[in-house]
């Protein structure tokens, strides 16, 4: 007889909850120790709620009716919650604000893609604090809360949601044109982005361009390929880069100028974070200065979250190379 | 670091190995050997076309050698698509049987046109966007012979020759995409290997000018 689980959950049993429970007691710890409090918000909310946050709640897979046949969504990220939680609850508080999390995080999967529907997400949110020190603030952050729970070999990929928006303005592509071109890069198809580039008879730049990710010297080729333009768009993540090199940081970035968010509450930086022994990002994250403004309150803010069993697959790669 | 390649058997892989060799790659052993998958003095894996995705997006294999095909009905896997290798060209499309216009029939009468195919999610797509009521029946193989048995008005294949749908008297009636090979990568190795794979790309370029990006 069989007793299934819904597609895409799973039982943890004693041996892996003991070692899943270790890295995110880590994560906890280095966030607090860096004055980051952690916070809880609910698993459900209300969608409208979520709506005001993000056109389609962020993306939410799952949807249910509560009591009064309100509809709720298992939330599917956790900046939207804490975006309003700030705006809500820290009313009168001036000043920076660190907070942190962990918990259950819910999205819709395609099945047998091997990926889960719900998700063990840690992550830090740091309101107040805008541009490249706040940026810098958070990558420096994950960086090190990664080693301390043991990896390696991780880094981070460093963009700015708004360039490739930026450079198509600069060349006057804009509305269905522009949107079929950012559509393209989303989906990370480079051949329909060159075919289209090269019909329309715009320049190669603006294929090159959004391929280039590496170090300093991708800032460098952006200017050298598009002038002035191209280092006005690339001024921000320059900044960026120079902050995290002085933390001594600079080779775990990977600057990377075709890195787009598909959340649309990003503004500014975008992070998304590696390691060599799983396939897929073990998370990422940005700046969104207009979302806790959408719940009353403007505040500019940054931050990221880690798919915690992602990590653990990293760290148990790492502890069986040693 | 090298790079893991996962390259397709069948239809794909005399003209995959050719651009191997053409990048340097000895693939003598490939050629010489149908049983062994797993080479990895040569950094290649091989395994049939529509695994190709799956082996990418989960970075068992950095990059990976693919028919547009696939990636249309796979379009959900989160891969990068880098290049048109331009070979193994063909063509996606709906065909019926020669005699008079079963598709039409069928909406009329019946509402719906009933489709067999190998390709379910392109095959929906097709006719959603034709605006046309489609049941799609999932086969596996031989997909030539549905209309012919009656489990289906029409079928949604991909053609090279059209040799297959001559010999079971069927016509191409709509074109649906052109399909060649492309070359994939996974979105980590991307970042993490990027001099890698774009060293990669450059050096394919340079064996086959023509043929890249016209999709």
């Amino acid at each position: 007889m069989s007793f299934p689980i819904p597609p895409g959950t799973r039982d943890v049993l004693p041996d892996e909850m003991r070692e899943l429970r270790a890295v995110l007691e880590s994560l906890r710890e280095s966030f607090e120790q860096a004055g980051y409090g952690e916070v809880r918000t609910p698993t459900v909310e209300y969608e409208d709620v979520l709506r005001r946050g993000d056109e389609n709640a962020a993306g939410a897979g799952w949807r249910l009716f509560d009591d009064h046949g309100r509809l709720l969504v298992l939330r599917s990220d956790m900046t939207i919650p804490i975006a309003r939680l700030v705006a809500t609850r820290f009313t009168d508080h001036e000043g920076p604000l660190r907070l942190c999390y962990g918990g259950q995080a819910y999205r819709s999967v395609t099945r047998g893609s091997g990926q889960l529907t719900e998700f063990l997400q840690a992550g830090a949110e740091l309101i107040g604090v805008p541009g490249v020190e706040g940026d810098a603030e958070i990558v420096a952050l994950v960086l090190k809360a990664l080693s301390a729970a043991g990896l390696r070999r991780h880094s981070v990929g460093v963009g700015d949601g708004a360039l490739y928006r930026r450079l198509l303005g600069a060349f006057e592509v804009t509305g269905e044109q522009a949107d079929d071109l950012v559509g393209c890069l989303m989906r990370r198809d480079m051949v329909g982005l060159e075919a289209r580039v090269r019909s329309a008879g715009l320049p190669p730049a603006l294929v090159e361009i959004p391929s280039l990710r590496g170090g300093p010297e991708v800032l460098d080729r952006a200017e050298e390929a598009m002038g002035e333009v191209g280092a006005t768009a690339v001024l921000e993540l320059r900044g960026l880069y120079e902050v995290l090199s002085r933390l001594r940081h600079a080779e775990r970035v990977i600057l990377d100028l075709g890195l787009v968010h598909e959340l649309g509450y990003y503004t500014g930086a975008v992070f998304e974070v590696y390691d060599p022994a799983v396939g897929f990002a073990l998370g990422g994250g940005g700046r969104y200065d207009q979302l806790i403004g959408r719940f009353g309150q403007p505040r500019p803010a940054c931050g990221i979250a880690l798919d915690v069993q992602r990590v653990h697959i990293a760290q148990a790669a790492e502890e069986k190379m040693a | 670091m090298s790079l893991v390649i996962a390259v397709p058997r069948g239809a794909l892989m005399g003209e995959a190995l050719d651009l191997l060799d053409a990048l340097g790659i000895d693939t003598a052993e490939i050629r010489s050997n149908d049983r062994k998958l797993v080479f990895p003095d040569i950094g290649v894996i091989t395994m049939r076309p529509s695994d190709v995705p799956s082996y990418v997006e989960h970075g068992a294999a950095d990059v990976g050698i693919t028919g547009r095909d696939v990636l249309a009905e796979q379009s959900d896997r989160d891969v990068y698509e880098l290049l048109d290798l331009g070979f193994g060209g063909c063509r996606m499309m709906v065909a019926v049987h020669e005699d008079g216009d079963p598709l039409a029939e069928s909406l009329r009468r019946l509402g719906r046109v009933r489709i067999a195919t190998k390709y379910p999610r392109i095959a929906a797509r097709h006719f959603a966007e034709t605006g046309r009521q489609a049941e799609i029946v999932e086969v596996k193989g031989s997909v030539e012979i549905a209309p012919l048995t009656g489990l289906a008005d029409g079928i949604v294949d991909l053609v090279a020759t059209g040799r297959t749908l001559a010999e079971n008297r069927l016509v191409e009636r709509e074109s649906i995409f052109e399909s060649t090979a492309r070359l994939i990568a996974n979105p980590v190795a991307h970042r993490l290997k990027a001099r890698e794979i774009d060293d990669l790309v450059t050096r394919i370029r340079g064996v086959r000018p023509r043929q890249t990006g016209d999709s």
